[in-house]
């Protein structure tokens, strides 16, 4: 069995479906790519997938050793995180939660996987700093250690690079591929960069309020509406890079 | 000054106030760090105004306050958690117009009955002569309560402060962590409120961790600054009040105030002192 099953699954929001027709599976070691407009449903299938959202028909099933508790998450970057004062530590110590048990506190144990995860990306000097006044691809980064801390069998990356320059996105594309190939982290991604997608995924997912495509990245290449949507992404590519931060909200 | 404090303590009633409002203090100061980073700031406040209308309409009817005004200060703050969680734009309306409509409501019940007396008068800028030991007692209780929830919970409550959607996906039961947040700070505002008055007690939620943030770079340390300096701004405030016979609400936040200004400009020098 896969690592995430995804049969024929829709969602709803208040009576309105959002995504319909989702039918594809990740298994481990796969980094897979979801792509789409805005209001396309990746949210909603972040969310499904998260345990969030219960989907309004089909099912999503974990196998391969992975329980839904064991998903590393990196959201999209809220407002509210701007301004929240944390050290680097503190932020990445939260993502060890779920290793806590009942114990109301942090052990040596906790933090010797914080540090560890701190690390792999390149921030153990950092620890100490103050969350708000990082860069915005540290902040990402210290966020990526924290899903990381969470699990090592699948990560859930949403707009993983929304709002950040160019060198810093370089950066998160080649930490994501490093620990994807390295550490056998089993990817899935949200982006708007469809150019990056189908260069650093192996399989994309194509939604458009339904699953359009879902193949390897290869294959979307040469398919109708990935050839499609690569185009139009030409035309628009410009004007939407300096739009992401402001969607991202 | 020391003399100031141990002459008013040889008033068996400010005694009483000191302590309510020492733990009240601290309460709404520790909770006020999760409210202001949650942006709820607008909850402490629309929460006060709901709790002056339930206190008006309870002396109208001559129900025990406290017994009418916790019940629905804390029905109204899950309705205001559920509002600000909703479309944000929607939710800050809403908070104004509750708080302005509870706060219409509860003069108009008071002027058609019994007038504006006194009472009224308290309960909007707050008297330290309207503390029961009922209310001695709750505070106590309720300061244990949050102390419990801060120190035990310390991580999860980071956790669902920091980021509520990566809690959610690890399993951390966070609507449960809210409404214990709500539950609490309806108390809080319920029993600050008759000291502080209505129009007032937010300021405890809000002034000592706004303060806190200006030097604290850290979660931890923001969140001990807060209740220190809660601390510190009641005590200088009420004795502020005692000595120059100010009303002890406004004092307070007066006092307030002025750390909060303190704090900004202790934190400038700090920055500019780490950039060199």
């Amino acid at each position: 069995m896969p690592m995430i099953l995804v049969q024929n699954a829709s969602f709803r929001y208040d009576g309105r479906e959002v995504v319909r027709e989702l039918d594809f599976s990740v298994e481990r070691g796969d980094y897979l790519c979801v792509v789409g407009e805005n209001g396309s449903g990746k949210s909603t299938l972040v969310k499904g997938l998260l345990g969030l959202k219960s989907p309004a028909s089909g099912t999503i099933a974990f196998g391969d050793g992975l329980s839904a508790r064991e998903i590393g998450y990196l959201p999209q970057q809220k407002d509210t995180q701007r301004d929240f004062p944390a050290s680097v530590m503190e932020v990445v110590l939260s993502g060890t939660l779920n290793s806590l048990g009942l114990r109301p506190f942090y052990t040596k144990k906790q933090r010797g996987l914080a540090m560890e995860q701190l690390g792999r990306v390149g921030m153990d000097d950092l620890k100490n700093a103050c969350f708000r006044e990082l860069s915005g691809g540290q902040q990402q980064r210290a966020l990526l250690a924290r899903a990381l801390a969470a699990t090592q069998k699948l990560l859930i990356l949403d707009e993983p690079v929304a709002g950040l320059d160019p060198l810093a996105t370089q950066e998160m594309y080649r930490l994501i591929e490093e620990i994807n190939r390295a550490h056998g982290v089993t990817i899935l991604m949200v982006s708007h960069d469809i150019h990056a997608a189908v260069q650093e995924a192996k399989h994309i997912l194509h939604l458009e309020n339904r699953q359009l495509f879902f193949g390897t990245a290869a294959d979307y290449r040469n398919s109708e509406v990935g050839r499609r949507f690569l185009d139009s992404a030409d035309c628009v590519g410009s004007a939407q890079n300096g739009g992401w931060a402001d969607r991202a909200v | 000054m020391i003399q100031l404090l141990l002459e008013m303590l040889s008033y068996p009633f400010l005694v009483r106030a000191l302590t309510v409002g020492l733990l009240v203090a601290l309460c709404a100061s520790l909770l006020g760090v999760s409210l202001v980073l949650k942006r709820f700031s607008m909850i402490g406040d629309g929460l006060s105004h709901v709790g002056f209308g339930a206190l008006a309409i309870a002396s109208v009817l001559n129900v025990a306050p406290l017994y009418l005004a916790i019940p629905v200060c804390i029905a109204a703050s899950f309705l205001l958690l559920r509002l600000s969680e909703s479309t944000r734009i929607k939710g800050d309306a809403a908070i104004a117009m509750l708080s302005a409509g509870s706060l219409a409501v509860g003069v108009m019940v008071v002027s058609m009955t019994t007038g504006m007396n006194t009472d009224v008068y308290n309960y909007m800028f707050g008297s330290i002569l309207s503390l029961s030991k009922e209310d001695a007692v709750l505070s106590i209780v309720l300061c244990a309560l949050v102390l419990v929830l801060f120190v035990l919970f310390y991580p999860r409550l980071f956790a669902v402060t920091f980021d509520e959607s990566f809690a959610r996906a690890t399993g951390i039961p966070t609507s449960a962590y809210n409404a214990a947040l709500a539950v609490l700070s309806s108390v809080t505002v319920v029993l600050g409120m008759r000291m502080m008055g209505a129009l007032l007690i937010s300021s405890l939620v809000i002034f000592p961790v706004l303060s806190a943030m200006r030097v604290g770079k850290r979660y931890r340390t923001v969140t001990i600054l807060s209740a220190v300096i809660a601390i510190a701004g009641f005590l200088i405030g009420m004795l502020v009040s005692y000595a120059y016979e100010a009303p002890s609400g406004a004092s307070i936040v007066c006092v307030n105030i002025a750390l909060f200004l303190l704090f900004a400009v202790a934190g400038g020098v700090l920055n500019a002192v780490r950039k060199n």
